[in-house]
């Protein structure tokens, strides 16, 4: 059950780095501050690259999990 | 290029001096991904790695005198796939079109991987802002002109390099 209720869903599946990151970033730059971005990978690197994002841009990062190789993260643009 | 803000972004200064596919990989992807984190992006190219600069990008790999580097197969099921080649210097350099073959495996093996390529990664420098230096000492040692470049790119020398970096929190030669 999805307690964070996204504004915009980005689907990364199947793309590595560096383009997760470059993607969220034009994602995120269409967003209005407070609202949620909901990103999707399949890249292993992807959560300690989201957590590095995330502290370097100031976008929060409200939660990270993973499924079967399947990587969810909900960011909230600052 | 001088930073004079103390609160300004954080600042990448790279040099890029090789001109073989699989080292333009390396300042594409650091300086997009820095790009992306808001940083402020410098890529100084010299030496080999002036050719990146230009419109068509000709980037081939060599294995040859590269014997690390692992040769893979972009077809056929996964345990093939995962086969690293052994690649032996006498084969790679009396086989003609050994090189052109090694570049449309590495190509083909990455993109089936999901990584993207060289021109899509440079692209994506130029629309985060990235500057993309050429250096004028090398340009007219190998005869490049400025019109030889993608218009986006800057002309620098090594002053020029030395102040961005000086101002930059993280430089790496490649």
């Amino acid at each position: 059950m999805d307690v964070i209720k996204e504004d915009q869903v980005l689907d990364c599946t199947g793309l590595l780095c560096p383009m997760p990151i470059v993607k969220t970033t034009k994602a995120i730059k269409e967003l209005e501050a407070g609202q949620i971005l909901k990103m999707i990978s399949t890249d292993a690197g992807s959560p300690p690259d989201i957590a590095a994002w995330s502290r370097q841009t100031g976008n929060e990062l409200l939660l990270s999990t993973e499924d079967g190789g399947k990587f969810v993260f909900f960011l909230k643009k600052a | 290029m001088t930073k004079s803000n103390p609160n300004a972004p954080k600042r990448l200064a790279l040099i890029a001096s090789k001109g073989t596919l699989d080292w333009a990989y390396p300042p594409f992807i650091l300086g997009s991904a820095a790009g992306a984190m808001g940083w402020e992006v410098g890529i100084f190219f010299t030496f080999y790695g002036l050719t990146l600069l230009k419109p068509e990008l000709t980037a081939a790999v060599s294995p040859l005198g590269n014997p690390a580097m692992p040769m893979k197969m972009p077809f056929g099921p996964e345990n093939f796939q995962n086969i690293s080649w052994p690649m032996p210097n006498l084969l790679m350099a009396n086989v003609p079109g050994f090189e052109g073959l090694a570049t449309t495996l590495m190509k083909q093996t990455f993109k089936n991987k999901g990584v993207a390529s060289v021109e899509e990664l440079r692209d994506v420098c130029v629309d985060l802002g990235v500057h993309l230096v050429g250096c004028q000492m090398t340009m007219d040692v190998f005869g490049f002109k400025r019109e030889d470049f993608i218009p986006q790119a800057e002309i620098g020398g090594a002053a020029t390099f030395l102040e961005y970096a000086a101002d930059a929190d993280v430089q790496l030669f490649i």
